[in-house]
């Protein structure tokens, strides 16, 4: 279970967090929409403990584990895991070598390379001249064969074609159910939620969850009134 | 597994040669000669069509020998030292294709010793053989110094694939000469590899593109450790038209100072060359100075070059630690991965040898 309590966040001493609680249990899946800066991406890289991201108050616990001193890897060991919106390039490092690091099953990774379309990827540097959409299914690949039991998953959808969405859709959806896995999701194009049934979305605006609701139901509302609305709404997260 | 060939070494010395590419089983291997100081033990062929013997022997036997001997340097007006002893001679006979790699080995092995050899490479017309040369030292050669000079002669439709492994010791002092001219469609790929701690190396070979569509390509990994200084460049002269030239070259330093010099000169109109070179500093002792040059008189010429230096970006070893990796583990994998095997022009033969000296020789270095 990951409990977010009264959690503050800087980069480098400007707020961008104030005071986010929020909780989500197994097998639940968060949509967090909100409108570009607004620091949907910060409280996730806080989650995983990417360095600048300062926790300034509050508590992060994940499965009764207080995640505030623990490192990256650290927090990986415990189970999250996060697909990145800009992935870096690693030159010289193949996407098979991190593949082999992350599973030792190798007909795992040959069939998920062939169901994401990336098996002429395996042996490419990681990202080097992938486009937009090779780089987000890299970035799923390597996120289910790392089998988190909380995925961070920062604009899954965006850069990819209509048909690929469809299938890392699928990819997604069906081991967050195999492994009653937990989500928390950012997306702006919605396209995610014809595969993935979220539980509960919040709408996050100018570093505060102003809005909380069921996630087809938000995302109606946002494209019907925008974010300006969402402001205004100031309900509580239930968790 | 071990063979035959280095039974009279002790296991340590064997080892330390091992790690310089020699395979001392010779059943990847078309050819095998091996200098200890100015001692020569072995100089032989497996197979017909390559000749190879101590230079001095060659000298003596092959009238042509001389002919070549101190040439290449001559070409471009450059002297040479003459007080050398040893060295190897290596013909491959005209049309002979040798598939499997010639290996060499010049080692020191007394404290103090001063190793100065001249060697000779002539890859006659449609030719075609792989040389993987290490140079190595003796736990007991100390303050040693080694002096190689080269000439490399690959004539018509010749193709020559020249790997260099230095592994010598931090009290190692290395000043490499060496000259390829090249005739008309001719290739000479040269791979470089140094990751073992030495004192010194100065070394700025150079490729003479003087036969039409004849090309050159320079490949180095460099890893500079705290108190090593490398000074090493490649540098190619585009003689003849349609010729062509790249020079790659990464270098990681450790806390050592490397220079990194790449130089391209165009002498004839239609050439084509590209200067590459990337350098990782890791700690704040470690200094890289690249110097990339580009030279012509002439406006039909494509040449270009690219340098960049930086340290080991923090976005990249996050995203590591991000996939379960150590800060230690990923900073490792990322200059692993930055001085890549491929980006040297290996034959296929030599890959996997290749990368598995760079893993022994890279593991524990960070």
């Amino acid at each position: 279970m990951l409990e977010i309590k009264n959690v503050k966040v800087e980069i480098g001493s400007k707020s961008i967090l104030y005071d986010i609680s929020l909780a989500l249990k197994e097998n639940e899946v968060m949509v967090l929409f909100g409108p570009n800066g607004s620091g949907k991406s910060t409280l996730i890289k806080a989650i995983m403990g990417f360095s600048g991201y300062e926790i300034a108050g509050g508590i992060i616990n994940f499965n009764g584990k207080e995640l505030n001193s623990l490192s990256i890897d650290e927090r990986v060991q415990l189970g999250i895991g996060i697909m990145y919106q800009h992935p870096p390039k690693i030159r010289g490092v193949r996407l098979r070598q991190l593949a082999g690091f992350l599973s030792k099953d190798k007909d795992e990774i040959e069939s998920l390379a062939e169901k994401l379309s990336l098996q002429e990827h395996l042996d490419r540097e990681i990202n080097l001249g992938f486009s937009g959409g090779e780089m987000k299914r890299a970035e799923l690949f390597q996120l289910i064969l790392q089998k988190p039991r909380l995925l961070l998953l920062d604009e899954p959808e965006s850069g990819v074609d209509i048909e690929n969405i469809s299938i890392m859709g699928k990819v997604l959806s069906a081991y967050l159910k195999e492994y009653r896995a937990q989500a928390l999701i950012i997306t702006h194009t919605g396209y995610i939620l014809d595969y993935v049934d979220g539980n509960k979305s919040c709408v996050m605006v100018d570093g505060h969850i102003s809005c909380s609701g069921k996630p087809r139901e938000i995302f109606k509302f946002i494209q019907e009134n925008g974010y300006d609305k969402c402001r205004e709404c100031k309900c509580p997260v239930s968790s | 597994m071990s063979g035959q060939l280095l039974k009279k070494f002790d296991q340590e010395d064997r080892s330390t040669i091992a790690s310089s590419g020699m395979d001392d089983t010779e059943k990847t291997r078309s050819a095998s000669f091996l200098q200890e100081d100015s001692k020569i033990h072995f100089s032989h062929a497996l197979e017909s069509g390559i000749e190879i013997l101590p230079i001095e022997d060659a000298l003596k036997k092959i009238p042509q020998a001389s002919d070549y001997y101190g040439s290449a340097f001559k070409e471009l007006n450059r002297d040479f030292p003459s007080d050398t002893k040893g060295g190897y001679f290596i013909r491959i006979k005209k049309g002979k294709t040798v598939e499997l790699p010639i290996q060499s080995c010049l080692f020191l092995k007394n404290l103090g010793f001063k190793q100065k050899v001249h060697n000779l490479v002539i890859i006659e017309e449609g030719a075609r053989a792989h040389l993987i040369t290490g140079c190595s030292a003796s736990r007991a050669a100390g303050e040693a110094q080694h002096l190689g000079i080269s000439e490399f002669f690959i004539h018509k439709g010749g193709y020559l694939n020249f790997t260099m492994i230095h592994s010598w010791r931090e009290d190692v002092a290395v000043k490499p000469m060496s000259v390829a001219l090249l005739d008309e469609d001719a290739s000479f790929v040269s791979n470089y590899i140094c990751l073992k701690p030495v004192k010194e190396i100065v070394m700025y070979p150079t490729a003479v593109l003087r036969g039409r569509n004849s090309r050159a390509s320079f490949n180095s990994l460099l890893l500079t450790h705290p108190g090593s200084f490398q000074d090493i460049g490649s540098r190619v002269i585009l003689k003849a038209e349609n010729t062509s030239a790249e020079i790659i070259a990464r270098a990681v330093s450790l806390g050592g100072k490397a220079i990194s010099r790449g130089h391209l000169k165009a002498e004839s109109k239609n050439v084509k060359a590209h200067l590459e070179c990337r350098g990782l500093v890791i700690n704040e002792q470690g200094i890289i100075h690249a110097v990339p040059e580009l030279e012509t008189g002439y406006r039909d010429v494509e040449m270009s070059h690219e340098a960049a230096i930086g340290k080991i970006s923090k976005e990249e070893i996050e995203y590591l630690c991000s996939r379960g990796f150590s800060h230690e583990d990923a900073q490792s994998i990322i200059i692993r991965g930055f001085m890549d095997i491929e980006i040297l022009a290996l034959p296929d033969i030599l890959k996997k040898e290749i990368k598995d000296l760079e893993d022994k020789n890279l593991s524990g270095s960070f």
